[in-house]
């Protein structure tokens, strides 16, 4: 069954699908440290998808491309920051609102798009190092989004982990009363978390649009949003383990499309399917055992602030 | 300096008053959307708001059309409405619908080319049925492993994508079609077709059903024991245990009422409007049928009518598509642009705006 798959192949394929995934699992994970639940993931990647396609295509730089994504997102983002911190919308709601008017948006947008062929993101060129034999084709060749995505990781691990930012952004997410009797201006906070989420899910959008597929459709992103969203609370709230879960996520998909292209006998529906089934029994494993990954839920997550006094 | 002051508890007259003021301001704001897209805003809003009731040329198409569109989501949204009241949020639905309509096509197919009056019963069975243990899925999740309801019930739609495709171009097939993907077509099929039932208005099976959700929820939301902890558990959690709501059993509930309903709308819709099982049968009624329940304030009476104004953009926006050649991803920003501006105005309904700064309380 496994007959015609090249492992080193499959391995460097794994890291460039996860990427979308990890961009945006790991602004999300911000987002939710802040205390704030933005549903709309799939909505903003979409929208950073389109516009990061749009940008590329006009000025004809892909970096541009990504600026544009990020962009995208961030606007999109905007709406869910001021319905929800301002007018105190249900977040839930709001974020569900986000997604299905990211959808109509995005392929409103991108309807004279179809077709074209964006400018090549090209690999970083490292040298000797991509001449290495296995690691060099899995590690070394990639282009500069890839090195990006895992650079973000270890960035938000590091701010959150030993910065002031990160312990004030932590606890607006743990306690916003608490942190706004201390002085900290809870609403900015999570306004600029919220930013920085839709920024990164807007890359990861764009990702797919520039690299991945690399065109536009409508619904281009298919659900990435939604398990990007799965794999923060697979990750109980932890950078590494986002990654971790992104990769292993990023791993059945192209080994799904893999067995779909080698013929196996398994219909191409149910290897299509099994992504999103994988991520359920993930989130089933974690969120199960007296809830382990609940308890490291921000504990503020989802709440309105609003300062009474 | 604008403050916002909570109201002890929520106002009537801004819960009957924001929903129309958020179709308003979304009129305004897709009218901006239009002309930005260079066609007449007064235009294209009289062609989706306007047209499909009066025009006297497409008015007798498009007035039949109303019920056909409105039917499943109403039928829809009353189920999400009692979960999203609870706290429990089935964003799954349109997964439930395409279940509920291969479960449903299923039976039909199974007894072609048989003619029996208990066929088309049973396929109603079949599609609730369907429906119900989609949802059942994520509810278990929820009660057995305390799994995030709304991921795993989204995640579903997907699969629930893929089983589609698989069974219009596998399993179900139409034998005669040619090797063309889709089933046979079940409207033309006596036993298990869905038929127009007053002609002229649209009205069928899954319109009635939709109809007697309506009251049947009014019934349960203001009569029944199950209504009353619904409400309690989504206003009061902490209040509602001690109140002896078991909140497994609330969870099994309304994720199962929600699942059967969508089930149902996807059985009446595959033996009559859309006729057949195919890759394309879904259309989104199932998340707009959330931003349904929303405009409707999760009320029987006001989803009711949310529905039938939400299945007047559907018909508008195609009358619009066709006429002025805007385009159909136009409507479906619009309808999430009415999402936005209803949560907006919310506010009015649970909070005072007060001008200045608050004096000392004593």
């Amino acid at each position: 069954m496994f007959g015609g798959i090249d492992p080193t192949l499959l391995l460097a394929a794994l890291i460039v699908a996860s990427v979308p995934i990890i961009l945006a699992a790991i602004g999300e994970l911000v987002v939710e440290r802040a205390g704030v639940l933005n549903l709309g993931v799939e909505g903003m990647m979409i929208m950073g998808a389109v516009c990061g396609f749009i940008a590329a295509v006009e000025t004809g730089n892909p970096v541009l491309g990504f600026v544009g994504g990020a962009a995208g997102g961030a606007a999109l983002s905007l709406i869910f920051a001021v319905l929800t911190q301002f007018l105190l919308a249900n977040q839930v709601a709001t974020g569900l609102a986000l997604t299905l008017f990211g959808l109509g948006l995005s392929s409103l947008l991108g309807q004279s798009y179809v077709g074209i062929k964006p400018p090549l993101t090209g690999d970083v060129p490292l040298g000797p190092l991509a001449d290495l034999p296995f690691l060099g084709k899995v590690l070394f060749s990639h282009d500069w989004v890839v090195y990006l995505s895992v650079a973000s990781v270890a960035a938000v691990w590091w701010v959150l982990r030993s910065t002031r930012t990160g312990l004030i952004l932590r606890a607006v997410g743990e306690s916003h009363d608490a942190a706004h009797a201390l002085g900290y201006k809870v609403r900015r906070i999570r306004v600029l978390a919220i930013m920085f989420g839709g920024a990164m899910a807007g890359l990861g959008g764009a990702y797919i649009s520039l690299v991945r597929v690399p065109q536009w459709t409508d619904g281009i992103t298919s659900g990435a949003g939604w398990i990007a969203l799965a794999i923060v609370v697979f990750a109980s709230w932890r950078p590494w383990r986002a990654l971790l879960g992104a990769y292993l996520f990023g791993g059945i998909t192209v080994l799904q499309l893999n067995l779909q292209a080698a013929g196996a006998r398994i219909p191409v529906e149910y290897l299509s399917s099994a992504p999103y089934l994988i991520t359920i029994l993930v989130l089933v494993i974690m969120s199960s055992g007296k809830g382990k990954a609940a308890l490291n839920a921000p504990a503020s997550l989802g709440q309105n602030f609003h300062a009474s006094r | 300096m604008l403050r916002l002051e909570k109201r002890p508890s929520p106002s009537g007259f801004w819960q009957a008053t924001t929903p129309i003021l958020a179709v308003a301001l979304t009129m305004i704001a897709g009218g901006l959307m239009f002309a930005a897209l260079g066609k007449n805003p007064f235009e294209a809003i009289r062609t989706i708001f306007w047209d499909p009731l009066f025009h006297e040329q497409f008015a007798s198409y498009s007035r039949p059309q109303l019920l056909v569109k409105a039917g499943p989501l109403i039928l829809i949204a009353i189920g999400l409405s009692l979960g999203f009241r609870a706290g429990i949020w089935n964003i799954g639905a349109e997964g439930q619908y395409i279940m509920g309509a291969l479960a449903g096509a299923g039976v039909g197919l199974a007894f072609y080319p048989a003619q029996h009056w208990y066929i088309f019963p049973l396929m109603v069975i079949a599609g609730a049925l369907g429906g119900w243990a989609w949802a059942m899925i994520p509810a278990i999740l929820r009660t057995k492993f305390n799994t995030n309801e709304i991921l795993v019930s989204l995640l579903l739609v997907y699969v629930a994508q893929n089983m589609l495709a698989s069974m219009s171009i596998g399993m179900m097939r139409n034998p005669e079609g040619g090797g063309f993907p889709g089933s046979r077509n079940l409207s033309q099929y006596p036993s298990a077709a869905n038929p127009e039932l007053i002609a002229g208005t649209g009205m069928h099976w899954g319109v009635i059903a939709a109809f007697m959700a309506v009251i049947a929820a009014y019934i349960l939301l203001q009569r029944h024991i199950l209504g009353f902890q619904i409400k309690l558990a989504g206003q009061a959690p902490r209040a509602a245990r001690f109140a002896g709501v078991n909140p497994t059993a609330l969870v099994v509930m309304c994720m199962g009422i929600s699942g059967a309903l969508a089930g149902l709308a996807g059985m009446f819709e595959v033996s009559g409007p859309a006729g057949q099982i195919s890759i394309d049968f879904n259309v989104g009624y199932g998340f707009t049928a959330i931003i349904v329940a929303f405009l409707g304030r999760l009320n029987p009476i006001g989803i009711l009518l949310a529905g039938l104004l939400m299945a007047l953009t559907y018909i508008g926006g195609e009358l619009a598509q066709f006429m002025l050649g805007l385009p159909a991803a136009a409507i479906q920003a619009f309808q999430g642009m009415l999402l936005f501006f209803l949560l907006a105005v919310d506010l009015l309904t649970n909070y005072r705006v007060r001008i200045g700064t608050r004096k000392e309380a004593i």
